[in-house]
């Protein structure tokens, strides 16, 4: 194609939220050239909607705070089926990566001393989370951006160009990774704005791109979050690992139907927020598991104390990890004691003054009162679970984030997977995005200095272009709206909260058939600014992102985190041994069983035997790690 | 409790375009942008709109409602009458893409053009101090969502596109004043070049972007006319004159 956009650069960026820019300011200071990509402008990246903060153990509100507490809480939130080198990295590297941001001009709240303030969130036994108000992600994301900014007024210094050596490339949708050789070559997409296509070449390419929310009916998600860096890397030969683990936060709103599935922050319930039923019932007492019991207080007394001597009482039960949260929840509005709308009651104002709630929870006071009409300093919110977040992802090595069989291609944030096992706790995904976009950016750095040249084929555009034109080509197919909400529907009644063996079959039947009418999507009107054709695309990804979840679903019974069977209530250590790798083979995703790392002795011994008793088999626990 | 609400949309692009009517279902507690997906969905498949979050956090919907700037998430359907009309326009400041899109780079070239933080040498991370207090001053700036309703309202710019080359616009000005008011930043001489370089003077403070933020932040009081005060004081106190140049800052420190 003589007149097809084309660039080169060392390190390809997909994604400009958190991980994505965190891993061009590291490959850009090591001295490469990058170019980030993203299908929104720039600074609309989802991160901006993660309120509570990140999740680092710098001991500035409770000085018995270390490395070692964050990785054992972490472990616990995941149920003990993430991978434990990629905890330790995060537990050990979170507060360097928080300080790090300060040094580029960010602001976080204060402790009294004038340190980076922290508060606490489910499943962190100390108050952990920096935060600014309840707009931490907003903080990140800018201060990020501004960083870029300043790497490229650098460069406007030193070569005469800001755009020269980093470049932001937005509002562009990448529909294919190229590989030559069996190496990363190049990614392929088209503008938004004109539909025209580009090429960028480069030896390694970093996804960035987030989460699959858009997948489920009822999601704090925004529309970029369909699947698209999980597509991507499955369709390259990577693999996707435990699929089936996705977190319900326990509290989106529910009420005026527009506004159903977007995010209350957790922040609410970390600054004392109660959780009601209909009948006034403060119900999470009910719903202290059995491995948590020693951990969270039993009755209101001991609740109420902890928020003033934390060192005496235990946890209140409403910080759970959302897991436990979630399914409470879910339990108590299908026992008939949810809210009118089908959730339950959510009340922080009888704890706390309407002065400070309008400091501490500035977006949530005014989220509320300007589309539900509900002030919160006064009455009581009303909530539910939204699909949230995907703990399931790329498969990658914990130190380099490359991803496993594709040389070239690495992943950082949401789209991989293994850091937070079954489930994650809040405030670990504003840390994780610091921590692994940092080691993407220097494990394709590392990469690309050892590379050659690997010039991508003509005969891949012409591939790569065809799949582009094709909803074009076709006339009085179906229209890729009405698929997308059919698609919503099954994830939402079948592959949702609590599943069963029965309903993820027929889930994987009629995803199957989604897709098989999705090939014929046609598109109406030209490939301007689209959103119908953008959409066929994402559809796409969405599908692919489907079936790996409900087949890696299917083929886990039991119920851990953020899989929740019916037919299968309980954990089975057996089954923590087994991660679930969804692989594609062009046509349909395939799932099978692979051993999940066994967790090293220096680690293992950081536990008390007997809570490790609770989740690991007692051959596990007699073996007492491995060496 | 569904109702049939008259939308008219502006559609076309940079060549040419116009008003079309249409009828769309609205229902209880729906915003502007859900009915505006309503007839993406049903009935023009191709209509352009930008937007992300849907709560009010990213700033991606801007349009102009009525006239009005606003974020089409953050708009209830309800706050206009029965029988009433609602009319979305592109925002007028920056050109039109297509439909309800318009090219906003004119910001991000701004965004490239205000020097960044400047961290202080000596201070290691995790070093940090800083008063809470102190900090919040700058932390109101830096809530802005960068919707740019306050740029595409500023009567600078918005029928003045000569303006734009001198003129960064409000959302840039609270950038230097959160800069300038940074507990850390290193960097000198913010509020001079703002007036010098970004057009701080020719703002007439009629507080037309603190009407339309979102966020409501006070960008005329709290970053525009401190920063204005503060330029007269440095430029004509013959005093404060010499000691910047002899500390090489500005006075008001």
């Amino acid at each position: 194609m003589a007149n097809l956009e084309r660039y080169k650069y060392d390190v390809i960026v997909i994604g400009a939220g958190g991980a994505g820019l965190r891993a061009a300011v590291e490959a850009r200071e090591a001295g490469l050239r990058v170019a980030i990509i993203c299908k929104s402008l720039f600074g609309k990246a989802h991160t901006v909607m993660a309120e509570g903060g990140a999740a680092a153990s710098m001991g500035n509100v409770n000085s018995g705070d270390n490395w070692m507490v964050h990785f054992r809480d972490t472990m616990r939130g995941g149920k003990f089926l993430n991978h434990y080198r990629m905890a330790e990295l995060h537990a050990k590297e979170s507060p360097d990566r928080v300080w790090e941001l300060e040094t580029w001009g960010a602001l976080f709240d204060r402790t009294k001393e004038g340190k980076i303030s922290q508060r606490n969130f489910g499943g962190h036994e100390y108050p952990r989370l920096a935060h600014v108000g309840d707009r931490t992600g907003l903080e990140l994301i800018r201060t990020m951006q501004q960083k870029i900014v300043a790497l490229q007024q650098k460069d406007g210094r030193d070569h005469g160009d800001m755009e020269s050596h980093i470049k932001v490339f937005a509002e562009l949708t990448i529909t294919e990774i190229i590989k030559e050789n069996e190496k990363v070559a190049g990614v392929y997409g088209y503008w938004r704005e004109s539909g025209a296509e580009v090429l960028f070449e480069a030896p390694a390419v970093i996804i960035a791109t987030g989460g699959v929310g858009k997948t489920f009916k009822i999601t704090s998600n925004s529309w970029e979050g369909t699947g698209d860096g999980h597509a991507l890397a499955l369709k390259a030969g990577a693999n996707l690992v435990d699929m089936e683990f996705l977190q319900f936060h326990p509290t989106g709103m529910v009420w005026p139907p527009s506004v159903r599935g977007i995010l209350v922050t957790e922040s609410v319930r970390g600054e004392g927020g109660i959780l009601t039923n209909n009948l006034g019932e403060r119900f999470m007492f009910k719903y202290i598991p059995d491995v948590f019991k020693d951990k969270y207080a039993d009755n209101e007394t001991e609740a109420d104390g902890w928020y003033i001597d934390q060192d005496n009482n235990r946890r209140p039960p409403e910080l759970l990890p959302r897991d436990e949260v979630a399914r409470a929840i879910n339990s108590e509005v299908k026992a008939g004691r949810g809210s009118e709308h089908g959730g339950v009651f959510l009340d922080v104002s009888k704890r706390i003054s309407a002065e400070i709630i309008k400091k501490r929870l500035p977006s949530m006071w005014h989220q509320f009162y300007e589309l539900a009409g509900v002030d919160i300093t006064k009455e009581a919110m009303e909530v539910g679970p939204t699909c949230h977040y995907i703990m399931g992802g790329v498969e990658v090595e914990p130190d380099t984030a490359a991803a496993v069989g594709v040389p070239g291609l690495f992943a950082a944030g949401e789209v991989a997977g293994g850091m937070h096992g079954s489930n994650r706790l809040g405030g670990n995904s504003l840390s994780d995005l610091l921590v692994f976009g940092r080691r993407a950016g220097m494990g394709a750095s590392e990469y690309v200095k050892k590379s050659s040249a690997n010039p991508v084929s003509e005969s891949s555009i012409r591939a790569a272009a065809e799949r582009i034109e094709a909803p074009f080509s076709r006339s009085g197919g179906e229209n890729s709206y009405s698929l997308h909400a059919e698609l919503q529907e099954v994830t939402h009644n079948l592959v949702g909260i609590i599943r069963t063996g029965e309903e993820l079959k027929n889930a994987i039947e009629k995803i199957a058939g989604i897709r098989e009418r999705s090939a014929s999507v046609s598109v109406s009107g030209g490939r301007k600014f689209n959103p119908g054709f953008h959409l066929a695309f994402d559809l796409d990804n969405m599908l692919l992102v489907a079936e790996s979840t409900a087949k890696s679903a299917i083929k886990r019974e039991e119920s851990r985190g953020g899989h929740t069977r019916d037919d299968f209530p309980g954990m089975n250590s057996k089954w923590r041994q087994v991660n679930h790798i969804s692989s594609f083979d062009g046509s349909k995703v395939n799932v099978r069983e692979q051993a999940l790392p066994a967790i090293p002795k220096e680690l293992f011994d950081l536990f008390d035997v007997h809570e490790l008793e609770k989740y690991l088999t007692a051959e596990e626990v007699a073996k007492g790690g491995s060496k | 409790m569904s109702r049939k609400l008259k939308l008219r949309i502006w559609r076309g692009d940079a060549d040419n375009g116009g008003l079309q009517d249409v009828v769309v279902d609205a229902n209880e507690g729906e915003v502007v942008l859900d009915v505006i997906h309503r007839v993406q969905a049903t009935q023009m498949g191709d209509l352009a709109v930008r937007w992300n979050c849907k709560a009010g956090k990213c700033g991606s919907c801007s349009m102009e409602i009525n006239g009005k700037p606003r974020l089409a998430c953050m708009t209830q359907v309800a706050a206009y009458g029965d029988d009433e009309t609602i009319t979305v326009t592109p925002l007028r400041a920056f050109p039109v893409i297509k439909d309800l899109v318009t090219d906003v780079s004119f910001n991000y070239k701004k965004a490239m053009e205000i020097p960044a933080y400047e961290h202080p040498k000596e201070l290691k991370p995790g070093e940090a101090r800083m008063e809470q207090i102190d900090v919040e001053r700058s932390q109101e700036f830096r809530k802005c969502i960068e919707c740019f309703l306050c740029q595409d309202t500023c009567h600078v710019i918005r029928d003045h596109e000569e303006n734009k080359k001198s003129f960064a616009g409000p959302r840039f000005f609270i950038r230097i004043a959160e800069l300038d008011m940074h507990p850390l930043d290193q960097l000198r001489n913010r509020k001079r070049t703002a007036q010098e370089e970004h057009g701080l003077g020719m703002c007439n403070i009629t507080k037309c972007c603190t009407e339309v933020c979102p966020e409501h932040i006070r960008i005329t009081d709290n970053a525009i006319i401190p920063m204005k005060e503060r330029v007269v004081d440095t430029k004509y106190d013959p005093i404060r004159w010499l000691g910047s140049k002899i500390r090489k800052r500005e006075g008001m420190e």
